[in-house]
Order: structure tokens, then sequence, then C-alpha cells
């Protein structure tokens, strides 16, 4: 190919990066410097590192993220191991994931019928004795809706993994006496690290910046970064705090991906 | 045919699978409900998918949405692609690499953040939010989905077809056109559909855009069940339902198609927008 035909037929793909990719972080950083009333300060960053309030927010949205990661890795490693285990492995990872198909309002919708005070779960519990709780807008129903809506996310790279593991190491590893748990223990978990860590990549981030469940389920008592960055932008309209906000869950995703990306990169095919 | 032996890795597997299910099954049982609530049933009625039918504010929100979807995923298809026929031609590694990681800024960001920033966009433009916005935002964050899609494709592609095609006197177009582009259309196709799908599901970042006049599903369910439970959005969560097991069949009927060349294709979202495929 001439790069003169290659540079028209990358044009509209470089105007997007530039339209789409660049103009709009590059905004989001000129916004943080803009104050309330439209001149240029510092104040949004000062404001930030200052105010008590929006420090704790970003550590209670931080460890959220941290708790929805721990309790989504906790229930998927085992499925994914017990998943590369089983005849028709494709079949049911494609049953496991489909829920991902499922527009993710409508499943929490479900959530609020089910966890609703005279929903299916309150009924159960009345039925056993414990009687009806609150269990909508509570932190856990947020904690329980975020875990479910992630597992996928996190089943996936994890039996990805597994699943390139060379057999030969296996029966290797069994030939040289080690019993199951000890070939799980130094075969199998080490060499399925890859796929945890972007396990949790895409786990942790997008817990960060949830906005809907903490608004639909968490009843507004769960506040992460993204719901504040929403707040400002939609509703108080304090466009340049929203964007330092912004900045910040930037900056704490780069962080992320830095300590997840690890130094093999053979684990990302192509 | 062998029987099924119980085992606790089996049952915890079942458990699991049930646990996902559970919130959809019981939309969809809930939805033939007489009594208008999730809690108990009276008996089995369509009545919600009466109501559905003649919800024409429902009815003009859906056909937008699909609209919105057919129309970015189309242009996203036509951009990513010829965006990724360019990258893979680049001559430079370093260009190559710093192009790709371009593309993925939008696959690894948060929501939020695409929303925020392409509100700032919009407005600093003095674009009116509305169909359009909406529409152009949906194309910009499908783009690199398809890049993604297509690019594997073109590295299986045997280079030799091209030079052969040169040699036989077939001209840059020619090539793209007959070489180039049909060994690609697996993945084409691939990031049309994960595109297309994105577009339907994506709440977030509609919602920062999407202004006051318009709405897609998501905003409008959004809206609805902020005001508490009504049948109808479990009536059209069947539908939805329905709808996305026929586009993971098509999915995966494409997948299989792919399948003849032994590579195992297994591909994660980045972006955890949404969904996932698996192999």
């Amino acid at each position: 190919m001439t790069s003169k035909q290659n540079r028209v037929l990358f044009f509209p793909y470089f105007i997007w990066i530039g339209l789409f990719v660049l103009i709009p972080i590059g905004l989001l950083v000129y916004q943080s410097f803009i104050g309330i009333d439209g001149a240029f300060t510092f104040d949004n960053i000062l404001t930030y590192f200052t105010s008590a309030t929006y420090l704790i927010m970003t550590l209670q949205s931080f460890i959220y993220a941290f708790i929805i990661t721990l309790i989504t890795f906790c229930i998927s490693y085992p499925t994914a191991y017990f998943l590369t285990q089983t005849k028709r492995k494709d079949l049911w990872m494609l049953l496991l994931i489909l829920p991902t198909w499922i527009n993710v309002l409508l499943k929490a919708y479900a959530f609020i019928g089910l966890l609703s005070q005279d929903g299916s779960i309150n009924g159960f519990f009345d039925w056993i004795g414990i009687g009806r709780q609150q269990l909508l807008f509570t932190n856990a129903s947020f904690l329980l809706v975020a875990t479910y809506i992630e597992i996928p996310f996190m089943l996936l790279p994890i039996y990805n993994a597994i699943e390139e593991i060379d057999s030969t190491l296996l029966h290797a590893s069994r030939d040289l006496g080690a019993s199951s748990w000890d070939t799980f223990k130094t075969v199998v978990f080490p060499l399925s690290l890859s796929g945890v860590r972007s396990g949790i990549q895409v786990v942790f981030i997008p817990s960060l910046s949830l906005f809907m469940l903490t608004r639909l389920i968490g009843g507004n008592r769960v506040v992460t970064l993204g719901t504040a960055i929403e707040q400002h932008f939609l509703v108080t309209q304090n466009w340049g705090m929203g964007s330092t906000i912004g900045i910040v869950l930037i900056l704490l995703m780069i962080i992320i991906m830095l300590l997840t990306s690890g130094r093999k990169k053979e684990a990302r095919k192509q | 045919m062998k029987k099924l032996k119980f085992s606790w890795s089996n049952a915890y597997l079942f458990l699991i699978f049930a646990l996902l299910y559970t919130p959809i099954i019981y939309l969809i049982y809930y939805s033939f409900n007489q009594a208008g609530t999730m809690n108990e049933f009276t008996g089995f009625t369509t009545e919600h998918y009466g109501a559905l039918a003649n919800d024409t504010r429902l009815i003009r929100i859906a056909l937008d949405t699909f609209r919105v979807a057919l129309l970015s995923s189309l242009i996203a298809t036509i951009i990513g692609t010829l965006g990724a026929i360019g990258i893979f031609f680049v001559k430079q590694r370093k260009t190559q690499v710093s192009l790709l990681g371009l593309n993925n800024v939008l696959l690894v960001s948060p929501d939020v953040i695409i929303g925020a920033s392409f509100l700032l966009l919009f407005t600093m433009a003095g674009f009116r939010l509305g169909f359009y916005s909406v529409l152009f935002s949906h194309i910009a964050f499908s783009i690199p989905i398809v890049v993604l899609m297509v690019l594997p494709k073109l590295q299986e592609m045997n280079l030799n077809m091209i030079t052969a095609a040169k040699d036989l006197g077939a001209n840059n177009w020619q090539v793209l056109k007959s070489v180039i582009i049909p060994s690609i259309t697996p993945g084409i196709l691939a990031g049309y559909f994960m595109a297309f799908t994105y577009s339907i599901d994506d709440f977030a970042v509609t919602f920062f855009v999407t202004g006051n006049g318009f709405a897609t599903l998501s905003v409008e369910i959004y809206s609805r069940a902020r005001q508490g439970i009504s049948l109808e959005i479990n009536a059209l969560s069947t539908i939805l339902f329905i709808l996305a097991l026929g586009l993971v069949s098509g999915y995966y009927f494409i997948q299989q198609q792919q399948r003849n060349r032994k590579r195992k294709l297994t591909n994660i979202d980045p972006t955890n927008h949404q969904k996932a495929v698996s192999p």
C-alpha cells in the first residue's frame, strides 16, 4: 500500500482520535482549572485535596471498589477453575456470560423488585422467621448488585488464563508426586495470575465509577467517584470540580493499570 | 449416555449459574403477573405486553435506540475498519504502538469520564444535545471496539496475497477491495455486532450527552425504575432478553465460522461496558 492511499483511508480515523480522544481529555484537564464563576483558578484542586469530604469520599469509593473486586474474585476463581474441569466447558462459559448481554439497568431493576420491602427475598426472610428487613438502599445491597454485575467480567479472563496452561505441566506435576492441591498451589494458580490481574483491572476501575447503581440500589448512601462526577456535572453544574474528580479517577485508573499490568507481556495475546 | 455424577464442583457451578440467572428469570416470570407487582403471582396475563404495545412514547424511544445503534455501529465499523487497516500498514513500530495506545484510551476509560468529557466537548463546541450528540458519542466509543476486532484478522492475513495481487497488476484500490476486505470480513462483522450491542446497552455515556428531548431505552428504563416498579418494564426486558439471545447466537454463528482456522479467539472487552465475549 502506498502511504498516499493509506493517508486517505486513515483520515476519518485520525479525525476521530483528535476529536474524541485527545480533545476531550484536554478539555477535562482545562475545565478542572476553571472555577464555578468561569475564571481560571487552582481552587478546584486545592479544595479537593484539602476538603475532608472529598478525600473521605475518594477513600470510601476505593474501599467499595476493593470489596467488590475481592468478593467477585473469591466467587469467580473457583467457578473458572471448576469450569475448566468440566466437559462442554464452552457451553457452560457461554451460559455464564450470557447475562452480561442483558442491559445492566434491567438487572438493577430486577434487584429493586427482589430486594424491596415486599419483595421475594423479604418474603423468604419472613417465612423462615427472620422477619422483613430493610434490604434496598443499604450498603450491602449495593455491594451485592455490583458484585452480581461484575462476576462474569472477572470470570472470563481467569478462565482463559487457566485454559491456556499447558496440560503437560499438570501431568509433570502429578508424575513428580504432587497432590492435586499441591499442583493447584504451585502450578495452576501462579500460571493463572495474568488472568487474575486483568480480571482485577476490568472490575476495579468500573467499580470506582458506578453511578447508576448507587442511585437505584444504594439509595444515594454510597457515593463513588462516578456518582460525584455525575452530580457535579448534571446536578450542581459545577463542571470544574467534576472535571477535577474526573482527573483523579483517571490517575487512579492509570495507577491500577500499572500495578496490575505485571512484567510479563505475553499474557495478552496480540 | 454417561450418568451425571454428583460432585461438589458441579454443584458450585450450578449454584453460580442459578444466581446469575435468578434476577433475569424473575423479571420475565413477573412480566406475566396479573397483580401488577413483582411480589405475588396472582394469575397469568399478557396485558403488560399489550400496554407495552400501546405505549407510543416507549416505542418511539425503542425505535430511536435502534436507529442510533444501527447508524452508529455502521459508521463506526467503516471508520474503525479503515483505521485498523491504516494502523496495520504503518511502517514504524513506534508509531503503530502509540496509535494503538490512543485507540485504547476510550476502551479503558470509565464510562463516566467518557460521558463527562464528551459533554464538555459538545457544550464547548456549541453543539445541541440530542439525537446527533448521542449518535456521535456512540460512534466514538464504538470505533476502538471495531479496531480491536479487525486487527487480529489483519495479522492473520497472508501478506503474500497482496504481493501476488500487485504482481498481477492490481492497483491499491483493487488490493483493498478484493484481497484485504474479503479476508478480514469475519472481523468486520464481529466488530459490527459488538458495536451494535454496545450502543444498545450503553447507559452512562448516553445519560451525559442526551439532553432533554431525546432518550434511549437505557435512559428511559433508568428514569422509570427510579419511580418504582412497572411491569411494562418487565415485559420490555423479556423482549430485550430474547433479542440478546438472538444477537449472541448471531455472534457465535460468526465466531463458529471463523473457528475453522483453529485459532481460539477469546476476548474480553477491557471497558467492562456491558458484555463479555467468550470463545
